[in-house]
């Protein structure tokens, strides 16, 4: 059975639609890279999966389950500006899941158990490599560190469905490889399911089990704003993650067919008139 | 922003900032001596040492009638109605403020009310609250709390509109409920903006206290000054002047640096005042 069953979902704001007839199946444990023009719906499309917005027609199944009204802990998010708390230190931005599911009532826990909430976010300060950073306030810290930041906190709850919307869009490239390289760890290691919306296509190519456009089916030049977006491609890239994958291997031959679909998404669905390049 | 042309030397600060002030004393101190050149018991313009006198007078030598130190008694009387009115401007700029800010339900029926609230001149309240609290202290701190509470509260409730939605969001996926969303995420982002918000309302809050005790009042720094006006007492009310700015800035500072100290996230960006 699916993990993430999309059925006929439709967006629009103010009758203006954002998107229309999406429909999609993601097995558990993929890794499912959002690819788009600007405005064509994909952030949009991660915010219906989180609940922070609610579809206009169709229906959203995690697991089988209708999504709830609100956010919740089983899905993870991670956004490309302001997804870590200024006013907390690293080790403290870290404990503060801990403190919700210890503390109820004030979400605050005091020492000395607070200490015993530090020694367990250690080994992921240490695997995110911010343990010689760990009294810094984000403000202290580079775009990339509070990316990783931003991605351990939104692991603490182990979520099943991790969410990115633009993650690396403001980081330098070379940092970019290193948190390439972090996120495919992590994902191998825990086996949960991600979305992960990028600007940059070779990023989708190379992170992705699952390849995903969205687009407009059709334009009208006289009202553009009358047609939703909806997939347009969906491209299988490698077999599925699972724990012991042969994940060079399968690097290897995603590569072999990666010049080709570039070729055809910038091409075509990418290029189309009348849409922001 | 700090500006580029060259770094300045804390010496350097410090003389250029102390400049127009000793400029300021200069130019009063040629006026008061060409004054009294033409007339020795001109009482406009003292002498700064005549001025000392007599603040030094008030500092330390006993009301013949009360038999009080004037000058602490008169301070303390002021800064207590000046705390108070303070505090309970700040607490309801807290409380509102959060409810303004973090449901659109209360804000959608606070808002406006506040709005309006906060364009009534203070002073046209001063008679209603004269005749409502009697003549009292609460009088006085109240005039202080319509004056101040409406801004601070709109400046709060701003505050905790600015705070992204990705972090709400965020923190709902870390788990939190309401109530910890407020403690953990919303207060402790607004506590520098309420410092600020403290500052900014103690300007007018300074001049509510003085008008006041100006109006009716039997003790106080605005008290003090109103009633030796009578006497053309220069001497008095120039030095008085000079120390309840002296407070005011001191206050300013005072909270600055406590936010400075107590919310180091805040101020780690950019220079501020």
């Amino acid at each position: 059975m699916s993990f993430v069953e999309v059925n006929d979902v439709a967006v629009s704001y103010d009758s203006f639609p954002v998107l229309q007839h999406v429909n999609l199946e993601v097995v558990e444990g993929a890794f499912v890279t959002i690819v788009g023009a600007s405005g064509c719906g994909k952030s949009t499309f991660l915010r219906l999966l989180l609940s922070q917005e609610e579809p206009t027609a169709g229906s959203i199944r995690i697991a089988g389950v209708h999504l709830p009204p609100r956010p919740t802990p089983d899905r993870g998010i991670v956004f490309q500006r302001y997804s870590v708390f200024p006013h907390l230190t690293v080790t403290d931005n870290l404990i503060l899941p801990l403190e919700f599911e210890h503390s109820a009532a004030f979400g605050r826990v005091f020492e000395p158990a607070r200490q015993k909430l530090r020694e367990e976010v250690e080994a992921i300060l240490q695997r995110i490599g911010l343990a010689d950073a760990r009294d810094r306030y984000p403000a202290q810290l580079s775009g990339g560190m509070q990316q990783r930041l931003a991605i351990a906190q939104a692991l603490l709850k182990k979520p099943r469905l991790l969410l990115l919307d633009e993650p690396f869009g403001a980081l330098d490239p070379g940092i970019r490889r290193d948190m390439h390289d972090l996120l495919l760890g992590l994902w191998q290691e825990t086996g949960m399911t991600i979305f992960m919306v990028t600007h940059d296509i070779a990023e989708a190519f190379k992170l992705g089990s699952r390849l995903i456009v969205f687009d407009k089916m059709r334009h009208d030049p006289s009202n553009p704003a009358a047609i939703g977006a909806t997939i347009t491609y969906d491209l299988p890239l490698r077999r599925l993650n699972t724990l012991g994958d042969d994940f060079a291997r399968t690097s290897v031959s995603a590569a072999a067919t990666l010049d080709e679909s570039v070729s055809i998404l910038s091409n075509d669905a990418l290029k189309t008139p009348g849409v922001e390049q | 922003m700090s500006t580029a042309k060259g770094k300045i030397t804390p010496w350097a600060r410090l003389g250029l900032g102390a400049l127009p002030f000793l400029l300021l004393i200069l130019v009063y101190a040629v006026g008061s001596h060409i004054r009294r050149a033409a007339n020795p018991t001109d009482k406009l313009l003292p002498s700064l040492d005549t001025m000392a006198k007599a603040f030094w007078r008030m500092a330390t030598q006993p009301d013949q009638r009360s038999g009080d130190l004037l000058l602490w008694s008169d301070t303390a009387l002021s800064l207590a109605r000046l705390g108070s009115g303070i505090l309970i401007s700040a607490s309801i700029a807290v409380g509102v403020g959060v409810l303004i800010g973090y449901l659109p339900k209360a804000r959608a029926m606070l808002a406006p009310f506040v709005a309006a609230m906060s364009l009534i001149p203070p002073i046209t309240i001063l008679p209603i609250l004269f005749i409502v609290f009697g003549l009292g202290e609460l009088s006085k701190v109240m005039l202080i709390v319509v004056g101040t509470a409406p801004i601070m509260t709109r400046s709060l409730a701003q505050a905790v509109m600015d705070i992204p939605d990705e972090q709400i969001i965020k923190a709902e996926t870390l788990g939190a409920n309401g109530l910890q969303m407020v403690i953990r995420v919303v207060l402790p982002q607004i506590w520098p903006k309420l410092f600020t918000a403290i500052r900014l309302g103690l300007v007018p809050a300074w001049i509510f206290l003085i008008s006041a005790e100006a109006i009716a009042s039997t003790g106080g720094l605005g008290y003090r000054i109103f009633l030796v006006r009578r006497y053309l007492a220069m001497d008095v009310i120039l030095p008085y002047v000079a120390w309840i700015t002296l407070l005011a800035y001191t206050l300013d500072r005072i909270f600055y640096l406590l936010s400075r100290r107590l919310f180091r996230w805040a101020h780690l960006e950019g220079e501020s005042l």
